[in-house]
């Protein structure tokens, strides 16, 4: 029974890591391609580098030249930090005020995001962005109030969830101890949300930015996020730089990357949690 | 709680969400009905751009039947894959972390660097046979097929996994005492306590797929001509791509809101249903 068993577990050892291998295969494939030569790309892409087509870090200047890569990494990551702040802080008040007070309103409140959940992005992206346009929110700062108007189902969803389970005496004893609803919020009951913030606010990161549509729609034209940068790459019919590509596309992982190693247990957790909820 | 308080913790959400949501979307609703090029020069229509949608071009039928093959077939293999993949790392093999780290990666990169990274890859395999991706929208679509599954496999996988770690111990070991081998103890204890965990993924994933944009334009844009464009793409290049289809992009856009809706709300009642029986 013993060797039978670590027979298995050495079969599946190894067919793990032959799996593992062929998920990073892609990855690393790009990365090797990015100190090619831009001609020696798309021909040849599994041809490791030689004497002839490698060309160094050449790729990268190209591509940030060609992108302003380090304006997008900026604009990505403002969009991201503060459209994540905004909401974390806004759909916390917001679900704990209409979880508390029960009323039409806030019930109607409730029903309104969660109706918002099932409806598809392109449902609203011409008026959407028409909108922003008209209000002036057509720039990276106001680009933020979309986000959390947009994403407010998912996470006043997620926060009340978590709300209900809360004891009431905790709030019952503050308001006693003289606490106004700012008070009692922002003193005790923020801190104690603080497991679902880390949730809300990862699978939101995951999201915004990721995300495209929205931006290329809304800001694209004069302010470009990663993925915008990325596929304005693209270009016209046949006129792509290749090597500019590569560089970029792995300029645009690497961040991720890093956010993901140090972040893992968060994520995996938000991961879990959220989906059992959504 | 009094009214200056409650709107204190509401307003902020709630503006925001009038503004990205609930207006693009009632005004989304209604120019469906009408022809237009910007918001304000609409003129009523009737039901004509939800005729056109369908009578003008196959383009649409397509998008919709390319659509729910993909997401049927991605259900199977995504499902079928984080399955195993979770199956197996929860046996104590060697490196379960450094493995599941891996394997959930590519979720955290974004779907227009994914395009074009394995588009990449695809097309350096297919030009050993003189073509490219946007040949065919059979390459097209099983492309997109191979990378949804290495994408959202991992995701599946966490799921999967925290299902599995919730059977009781105990149950398994009982049925080993009654003598049950390791095949019958997964055909009969691990896969239905697993069932409301692949309710979960089951959906996700469908809805995923018909939600799915950016992957699609990175990877083929829609080329060969329109053909291996989804639903989400084929509405986004009605709107954009060609001038007097804005009223049928947007009658396109209800149209696939309310598919959306039926999907989540299935969801929905199906799981209702469960929890009632369990």
């Amino acid at each position: 029974m013993k060797t039978k068993r670590s027979f298995w577990e050495n079969a599946a050892f190894v067919f793990l890591l032959i799996l593992a291998v062929l998920y990073l295969a892609p990855i690393l494939l790009v990365l090797m391609n990015s100190f090619k030569g831009r001609f020696f790309i798309s021909d040849t892409p599994f041809a490791l580098p030689n004497r002839q087509t490698f060309v160094g870090i050449l790729n990268y200047f190209s591509g940030i030249a060609k992108t302003g890569f380090p304006l997008a990494f900026g604009y990505s990551l403002f969009i991201t930090v503060f459209s994540v702040g905004t909401i974390v802080l806004f759909t916390g008040m917001t679900a704990w005020c209409i979880t508390r007070v029960k009323s039409r309103a806030s019930s109607i409140v409730y029903y309104l995001l969660i109706f918002s959940m099932i409806v598809p992005f392109q449902m609203v992206m011409f008026t959407m962005s028409k909108m922003a346009n008209i209000l002036g929110l057509d720039n990276p700062v106001g680009i933020i109030v979309l986000y959390l108007g947009f994403g407010a189902g998912l996470s006043t969803f997620i926060y009340s969830g978590f709300v209900k389970s809360i004891p009431l005496e905790i709030e019952e004893a503050a308001t006693m101890d003289g606490c106004n609803p700012i008070q009692t919020f922002f003193l005790i009951v923020f801190p104690i949300l603080q497991p679902v913030s880390i949730t809300v606010a990862i699978l939101n990161t995951m999201w915004i930015w990721n995300d495209y549509l929205l931006p290329y729609l809304v800001i694209g034209s004069s302010y470009k996020t990663i993925p915008i940068a990325v596929q304005y790459l693209q270009g016209g019919y046949g006129s792509r730089d290749m090597g500019a590509m590569m560089a970029m596309l792995v300029l645009a992982i690497v961040p991720i990357v890093i956010f993901y190693l140090t972040c893992q247990q968060y994520i995996i957790r938000g991961v879990v949690s959220g989906a059992v909820k959504g | 709680m009094p009214t200056r308080y409650y709107l204190f913790f509401v307003l902020p959400t709630l503006i925001a969400f009038v503004i990205a949501f609930l207006i693009p979307f009632l005004l989304g609703i209604y120019l469906s009905f009408t022809e237009f090029t910007t918001v304000t020069d609409s003129r009523w229509a009737g039901v004509s751009n939800y005729v056109r949608a369908f009578s003008e071009d196959n383009n649409f039928l397509n998008a919709l039947v390319f659509t729910v093959k993909f997401a049927l077939i991605s259900v199977v293999l995504i499902n079928l894959f984080a399955f195993v993949f979770a199956f197996t790392l929860t046996r104590n093999v060697r490196g379960t972390n450094l493995f599941r780290t891996v394997f959930f990666m590519p979720n955290l990169i974004g779907g227009i660097v994914l395009g074009y990274v394995w588009q990449l890859l695809i097309n350096g395999v297919l030009i050993r046979f003189g073509v490219d991706i946007t040949y065919s929208a059979n390459y097209g679509f099983w492309g997109l097929v191979i990378l949804m599954n290495w994408q959202q496999a991992g995701y599946m996988m966490i799921i999967y996994i925290a299902a599995i770690q919730n059977v009781p111990p105990e149950l398994i070991e009982a049925a080993e005492m009654d003598g049950a081998n390791a095949w019958q103890s997964l055909r009969n204890i691990t896969i239905p306590m697993v069932m409301p965990a692949f309710t979960i993924c089951t959906f996700l994933t469908v809805t995923n797929s018909f939600k799915l944009f950016d992957q699609n334009l990175a990877l083929t844009a829609g080329a060969p001509g329109r053909a291996s464009s989804m639903l989400a793409l084929d509405i986004f290049t009605t709107f954009y791509n060609r001038n007097g289809y804005e009223g049928v992009g947007q009658a396109k856009a209800v149209i696939f809101f309310v598919i959306v809706a039926v999907i989540v709300l299935m969801q929905l009642y199906l799981t209702r249903r469960r929890e009632v029986e369990s």
